[in-house]
């Protein structure tokens, strides 16, 4: 791939070279990691030391944490102020929040790199995040020791206010931050060995404070990256071709377009790196102005090599790599199903499927670029800002070191804003027109353009004993490899046979936590399908599909051996070896969840069904156990009325519980759009998707009851984000099977392929 | 030039008529809280009023709404206090917050001619409106909230219907 992308690999955050800051002056208090080199500067003029700190306090008490996490309506901002408060100990009123730009000081303390996803930030920050409040409580109290000449031991912290309770004496936060005595510094040791609280002392954490994004996206006042305006602007409409990628640009005629009021310029793209393939820019005074010049532009092609894959050459590619005996890399390699198979009492051999899906978040993608000095200002909501001023420092043909990112409030993310192809019109139209520019999406080159989930097929085959034991699996996987696009080696995964990495984000959840002794898990790469449809990470990635295929498969093994589907999945969940801890909370999850739903209790009428399914997504190493419980009608047409989803998740620690309901709801919702609603085709290398009158997600009408039940047991807090996802889908398809007889093995579920499967 | 009245303001925009209504908003007004979502009147992103009456800004072209009274949700309410905004802030709606100007604008359409929908009038009338994070049932739930707020406010509103 790209070359320059190799310089923005992720390293792990070293935290011998950084010290924790705190320093104070008349300007403020500010707390974070510094390098070393900075912080004389910094003491001196906190102001100029943004935005390398996690939080700052003002001489008027207000706190603002720095987020380096992209909120795209996952209320992630407000949860890292919220962990922030609850150790500082700061009233919720005071706090505020504030993104951060790409400073590499704002990297992920685990990941070493800014990027969200994988439901990873609440998980990964929560430590960083609380001590740095506390550091913050630490050095505030010893400067208020100071200040009121009593001991710090005797002085209690609430409500942003410090008190000693002996002489009545206190101080606010605004107080001692004005005082200029709060100057305590921590080593990273000295940090280390804070002792946080324990959950029982928590005041904040576990509450449902106000999120503080929610007020500014009812009155219009949220600025997204779309709502970017820079003085001296213009505008940029994009063409793209009729094909997704490999296309390239023969000519561009702009006679028609010179005559649209306030035409500037169409650029060709130049784009080494390699993520856009034949896009031409129409630039003018105004979008409206653009639009109609890029109509006017009269532009042909040469297809590429990918001009003739369709969905179905994408299968039958996928169909042949399944049935080499070479294909691919293992992912999971334990003992010998093959052997297995051969001794099996009864085999159970099916395939699953999913078709393209499009992200299609709200607002359409769109940058903004602005070249002053030698800095590239790029302005847009982002979620993988590393690799994505790479990429824009890429399309400028400079070094990433001179790109600022400018974060915004994401109109939707979903993981198309992992992504960094917007940045490559706007960098290019930028330069060429010696003006900042912003660039914006119509819907059309929105969705055609998508870096989609991957059309997918799995094989699974299953293995059972005379005694009904599932004794062998073996699941493979064909799909895009939507993280080896990026080319950053530590995102892959060594393969167990040693035949190289592999992108373990389109197998994560085939590595279930059900026992079966002999368990293999393919990763095979379509080669086809990754270059004629470079995908990307859609919500809940890859457990999104092998869920689908692994929670139908343990379905119809139970059906094939007459037993029933959730008591075979609890007798699969013993936790033996590696599976000890998971298999158990997933277990209660799912009883959870059948307890909730009446199910096995409620009698329901002819032709509805209640079916399970239950996951450890997204990672085993970072899993939110999960189950769902679906209820559905099932017409005689084959037409599914899904009337109920009960969803059960394990999440560990809550920190704001009303916003876990709102994602794992949203998430669930997802499932079904996903499961029943939302479906891409490839036709001529091209999607042929392309507004919301054919890529049909969910509406308000075709929402069902949703009952969510939340387990908090005093684990790490785990991803809410994505997991519910999951679940969905495959309890879809259990519950048709219960109601009607009728197996689906593809996705999404269609009354035709429900009643073809009832006749059979 | 024409000339629109806009949350009570009459304003000149250097815009053709054939322009959408959306992008005289956004660009040349500079209120972005009406959004572009699908260019298509799919979605429901850009929904304003136009003289009282929900619309799709992307399908209104500014030369048919001169003289007419054109409200944004930055002229809903005078200090975002309308009841359907207080409403999606007590029930904690928005998630991404995007589609959200135009979901509130399309309820407010509602409320204004119907003071107590029923849940299936709510759905008919909010079905255009997209909300990719799937907030829906909060806003079922803070449409009927800000109904119920309204209600009580107004001394004409006190007459339930039959449930």
């Amino acid at each position: 791939m790209n070359k320059h992308v190799k310089n923005v690999t992720p390293v792990a955050t070293d935290l011998s070279r950084r010290s924790f800051l705190v320093g104070s002056a008349a300007t403020g208090l500010v707390l974070g990691y510094a390098g070393v080199p900075g912080i004389g500067e910094a003491l001196a003029a906190p102001s100029n030391f943004e935005p390398s700190i996690w939080y700052a306090i003002a001489p008027d008490g207000l706190v603002t944490v720095t987020c380096g996490k992209a909120d795209m309506g996952q209320h992630i901002a407000s949860t890292m102020a919220q962990i922030v408060a609850e150790e500082l100990g700061a009233k919720w009123s005071d706090m505020r929040v504030n993104l951060a730009s790409n400073d590499p000081k704002f990297n992920d303390p685990v990941l070493g790199a800014q990027i969200t996803g994988g439901s990873w930030s609440t998980m990964m920050n929560f430590d960083a995040m609380s001590r740095a409040g506390a550091a913050g409580r630490m050095a505030l109290t010893e400067g208020a020791a100071a200040a009121m000449g009593v001991p710090a031991s005797e002085l209690a912290v609430r409500d942003s206010m410090i008190v000693h309770a002996k002489s009545k004496k206190q101080m606010s936060f605004a107080d001692v931050v004005k005082s200029g005595k709060a100057t305590k510094t921590f080593t990273p040791d000295e940090l280390k060995a804070i002792k946080l609280k324990t959950p029982d002392q928590y005041t904040m954490i576990g509450v449902s404070v106000p999120q503080l994004d929610i007020p500014s996206k009812t009155n219009g006042t949220a600025k997204y990256g779309i709502d970017v305006m820079l003085p001296g602007m213009a505008y940029g409409a994009v063409v793209t071709p009729p094909v997704r990628f490999g296309a390239t640009v023969k000519s561009v005629d702009d006679a028609a377009a010179k005559k649209v009021p306030g035409f500037i310029k169409a650029v060709t793209l130049d784009d080494k790196t390699g993520t856009t393939s034949g896009w031409v820019v129409a630039v003018a005074s105004t979008y409206a102005n653009a639009k109609k010049a890029a109509q006017a532009l009269k532009i042909t092609y040469d297809g590429g090599p990918n001009a003739k894959v369709s969905s179905q050459s994408l299968l039958d590619e996928a169909k042949r790599l399944q049935a080499l005996e070479d294909s691919g890399q293992f992912f999971v390699k334990d003992g010998d199903p093959n052997a297995a198979f051969g001794s099996a009492a009864k085999v159970v051999e099916a395939e699953y499927t999913t078709s393209i899906n499009i992200h299609a978040p709200m607002e359409p993608m769109n940058a903004t670029a602005e070249f002053k000095g030698d800095i590239l200002h790029i302005y847009s909501g982002n979620q993988f800002a590393t690799r994505s001023g790479a990429i824009a420092a890429g399309a400028a043909g400079i070094d990433p070191k001179f790109v600022v990112m400018h974060q915004m409030w994401l109109g939707g993310g979903f993981g198309r804003r992992l992504d960094a192809d917007m940045m490559i019109p706007a960098v290019q139209a930028a330069k060429a027109v010696g003006k900042p520019v912003k660039v914006i999406y119509t819907r059309e080159n929105d969705m055609t353009m998508d870096f989609s989930r991957p059309l997918t097929y799995q094989k699974v085959k299953a293995g059972v004993d005379g005694d009904g034991k599932l004794t062998a699996l073996s699941h493979d996987v064909v799909s895009a490899w939507p993280t080896a696009r990026w080319g950053i080696p530590d995102f892959l995964t060594p393969s167990v046979d040693k035949k190289g990495p592999l992108d373990s984000f389109t197998v994560n959840g085939a590595d279930f936590f059900y026992t079966v002794p002999n368990h293999y898990v393919r990763a095979i790469k379509n080669e086809l399908a990754h270059n004629a449809t470079p995908s990307g990470q859609l919500r809940s990635v890859a457990p999104g599909w092998t869920f689908w295929a692994v929670e139908s498969m343990i379905d119809e093994i139970a059906a094939a051996t007459g037993k029933d589907p959730a008591q075979f999945r609890i007798s699969l969940l013993d936790g033996a070896g590696k599976n000890d801890g998971g298999a158990q909370r997933l277990r209660n999850t799912l009883l959870a969840a059948m307890g909730l739903a009446g199910y096995g209790s409620r009698k329901l009428p002819k032709g509805e069904g209640m079916g399970v399914a239950c996951v450890s997504s997204q990672e085993r190493a970072s899993a939110s156990w999960t189950a769902c419980v679906a209820h559905v009608a099932v017409a005689p047409s084959g037409e599914v009325t899904v009337k109920k989803l009960t969803v059960a998740t394990d999440v560990g620690t809550q920190v704001h519980p009303d916003n876990i309901r709102a994602q794992v709801e949203g998430a669930a919702l997802w499932g079904l759009s996903l499961a029943m609603y939302e479906k891409a085709t490839l036709r001529d290398g091209g999607i042929e998707q392309t507004n919301f009158d054919s890529y049909t997600p969910l509406r308000m009408s075709q929402v069902p009851e949703v009952a969510v039940a939340v387990i908090a047991n005093g684990e790490k807090a785990t991803g809410v984000g994505e997991p519910a996802v999951t679940v969905v889908a495959p309890a879809i398809g259990n519950a048709i099977f219960n109601a009607s007889g009728a197996r689906v093995r593809a996705l999404p579920i269609t009354a035709e392929a429900v009643k073809a499967s009832m006749k059979a | 030039m024409p000339t629109l009245t806009i949350n009570g303001r009459s304003m000149s925009v250097d815009a053709a008529n054939d322009t959408p209504l959306l992008w005289a908003i956004r660009e040349q007004l500079q209120m972005t809280g009406t959004k572009f979502g699908c260019g298509a009147g799919l979605c429901g992103a850009c929904t304003v009023h136009v003289n009282g009456e929900a619309v799709r800004s992307c399908q209104t072209m500014v030369g048919d709404v001169a003289g007419k009274k054109i409200t944004t949700i930055e002229g809903l309410s005078a200090k975002g206090d309308h009841p359907l905004q207080k409403a999606w802030v007590a029930e904690q709606v928005p998630q991404c917050g995007y589609c959200q100007s135009g979901q509130i604008m399309q309820a407010a359409s509602l409320l204004s001619k119907n003071p107590n929908p029923t849940k299936e009038e709510v759905v008919a009338h909010m079905d255009g409106n997209l909300c990719r994070c799937m907030t829906y049932s909060r806003i079922q739930k803070a449409i009927m909230r800000a109904a119920t707020e309204m209600r009580t406010a107004s001394a004409s509103g006190n007459e339930r219907r039959p449930t």
